[in-house]
């Protein structure tokens, strides 16, 4: 598993901080807040999210990763401000939010079982055809959706219905169904959760590819996948952004540390701090 | 990927047949029902086919609403009802201008001596055939943004549609108006065509063929549009459709809208061909009826609604001249098997047949190529068809 150095980097390779200089993408968290009858799930998270930067979300269970997801596609309230490249986010309905380019995959992945996966991916790239185009047959592949096919592997599985696909392939055609629909800004809730070693590494070369043109935030439990691909790190606790910055600078960070300990992933991440 | 392959796809008999079938379907259904069944069935039973051919365009919209789109459409009632009085209205009104009478005949028997001014409009056959075709669907379009914009759905919707039926039997059977419980009858012309005339009834009954032939063509174009592939989506996912950016409410309120236009037209051609409109064709009863044909055929396909819809009718009717409290059992009976043992209807049924006749057969499979990232060269451009 070799371990990108920045000599074997290419330029549009995800970079800490991001990759696009100031003419870049981004997505601006502020006092994000989300209160459940009274408890606070999520409470004052601040993130900056550059377009370039692979950045993974992590954290013990309950420390409100996924409801910061859920609050920035529309899915709960929230209160404070997100900020896509200049556009307020919080407040629009969900289907508002996905047009203006921010796409999301869920914990287990929900494709639309009975259709192809070139139906669900024509369906996914379609948000803005008109009534007249909806009405007619689809004529053929779209360009973009025979290039999606390749940069997620499902090419000579095009026409198989979703149900039966493998599980990692489920996310995999997920994610192509957040590409060709033109999101910018993706947040992925546990994509390799449940996948083998094999398609961890291959769904990780594919963030990594994706990620050098868009703003990716991964949610993820998994330490080795996050050191392995995270270009940046931000660590959620009891709702709270406990430490931002570099793998190495979270993993030497003491409070994340103590959040760490005594919990059941204690031993795990402490001997991954010990062997990395 | 070796770890990652998929079980073999299963073959599946198309929901919704092709151009070479389709074509060949319509020619024979034009002939069953423009040369075979005028042939063969006495004046009688080809009223009685018209009439199932009415429950057929309803049963296509169904199909549509349900089968596709999820949403159980218990309340058709409704809207047939809605396009049925308005028909009823206006050749009540027709008629009694034939007769040179000032108002309908059931209104001089209550005393009425001037129609009142709510009946007017629908003197003008333009007027009542615009709403017939037009006042349905504008219901299901403010209902259906009502309901579905606050994300109702599943038996709530199923339950409300089906209050909204019974309201209007309900509301019906008060406005002496409209004949109360009695309904309007006794229809004698169809604009301006003798309704006592063979011939004429003949007529009707091929407005009504060549009105369901019309019907189905749109389903299938609709289920074979994007739009239909949308709607199977919002059916099975509408979280997720929200999420890809679009508001699965407005999806579903076409699909719903078509279904009430569908009701309403063949609620309108209902009238003059069984010559009786009352609260107890358009209330919750009938509703449900509507629905069982479309289950028993089965709900998802293109044909599956109208062949069960005029197949559960048939033997309503004859099974009923021959037993007739047995019937209602038997309906009863036959809901539950299929529901319960076939949920895809009759129409999945060869499909299950094929399925045990060899289970070992499998199609095989390719294998799924890696995504592009992991490749070591650059994948060549392949054409995809």
């Amino acid at each position: 598993m070799s371990t990108h150095t920045p000599s074997t980097r290419t330029e549009r390779d995800p970079l800490f901080g991001g990759n696009a200089g100031m003419g870049s993408e981004y997505l601006e968290v502020r006092g994000l807040s989300v209160t459940f009858d009274g408890f606070k799930a999520v409470q004052d998270v601040d993130l900056t999210l550059l377009q370039g930067d692979l950045r993974f979300l992590i954290g013990p269970n309950g420390a409100g990763k996924t409801t910061v997801i859920d609050a920035i596609t529309g899915l709960v309230p929230a209160t404070g401000k997100v900020n896509k490249s200049g556009t307020q986010l919080l407040g629009r309905k969900t289907h508002q939010i996905a047009r203006s380019g921010v796409g999301r995959t869920f914990q287990t992945a929900s494709v639309f079982e009975e259709l192809t996966v070139l139906q669900n991916l024509d369906i996914a790239a379609g948000a803005g055809r008109s009534p007249w185009t909806m009405l007619r047959r689809r004529p053929g592949v779209e360009p973009r959706i025979a290039e999606v096919l390749d940069t997620i592997g499902l090419a000579s599985l095009a026409e198989v219905r979703a149900g039966i696909l493998a599980h990692g392939q489920k996310q995999w055609l997920e994610i192509g169904m957040l590409l060709v629909g033109n999101a910018d800004v993706l947040l992925l809730d546990e994509p390799v959760a449940g996948m083998s070693k094999e398609e961890r590494e291959q769904t990780g070369q594919l963030l990594r590819r994706i990620g050098a043109e868009r703003t990716v935030v991964v949610v993820e439990h998994d330490m080795d996948f996050m050191r392995q691909f995270a270009t940046s790190v931000t660590v959620l606790a009891r709702g709270r952004v406990i430490a931002e910055g570099s793998v190495a600078e979270v993993q030497a960070d003491p409070r994340v540390q103590e959040v760490y300990l005594g919990t059941t992933a204690a031993a795990e991440y402490t001997a991954e701090i010990g062997g990395a | 990927m070796s770890t990652t392959t998929p079980a073999a796809p299963a073959r599946r008999w198309p929901a919704v047949p092709g151009p070479l079938r389709t074509g060949a379907g319509f020619a024979l259904a034009a002939v069953v029902l423009f040369a075979v069944a005028p042939a063969v069935l006495s004046d009688f039973r080809l009223g009685l086919l018209g009439k199932f051919l009415c429950f057929a365009i309803v049963a296509a919209g169904i199909g549509l609403a349900w089968g596709r789109g999820g949403m159980l459409t218990l309340g058709q009632g409704l809207f047939f009802g809605m396009g049925a009085y308005v028909m009823a209205m206006h050749l009540k009104l027709a008629d009694a201008q034939v007769r040179g009478d000032a108002v309908p005949d059931f209104m001089s028997i209550a005393g009425v001596r001037d129609v009142p001014g709510w009946w007017q409009p629908f003197a003008s056959p333009v007027v009542t055939l615009l709403v017939v075709l037009l006042a349905p669907g504008a219901v299901a379009v403010l209902l259906g943004l009502m309901v579905f914009k606050r994300r109702v759905k599943g038996a709530y919707f199923a339950i409300l549609s089906q209050a909204l039926a019974a309201a209007l039997a309900t509301w019906v059977v008060g406005q002496q108006m409209l004949g109360g419980s009695n309904g309007l009858n006794r229809f004698r012309t169809f604009f301006g065509f003798d309704l006592s005339d063979p011939a004429n009834r003949r007529l009707l009954f091929f407005i009504a063929a060549g009105t369901l032939l019309v019907v189905v063509a749109v389903v299938r174009q609709l289920m074979r549009s994007r739009y239909g592939e949308l709607l199977v989506a919002v059916r099975d996912q509408e979280e997720r459709v929200r999420f890809l950016g679009y508001d699965p409410a407005n999806v579903k309120v076409v699909a719903y809208t078509v279904a009430a236009t569908f009701a309403g037209i063949a609620g309108a051609l209902f009238v003059p061909l069984v010559g009786i409109i009352s609260p107890s064709d358009v209330g919750i009863v009938p509703s449900i009826s509507f629905l069982i044909g479309v289950a028993i055929g089965g709900r998802d396909t293109l044909l599956g609604p109208v062949l069960g819809a005029i197949g559960i009718a048939w033997a309503e009717s004859s099974l009923s001249e021959s037993f007739p409290s047995a019937w209602v059992y038997a309906q009863g009976a036959l809901f539950i098997v299929v529901v319960g043992f076939l949920p895809g209807g009759l129409a999945s049924l060869g499909g299950v047949l094929r399925r045990r006749g060899r289970p070992a057969e499998r199609v095989p499979h390719e294998e799924p190529d890696e995504p592009a990232s992991v490749r070591t060269t650059e994948p060549e451009k392949e054409p995809v068809a």
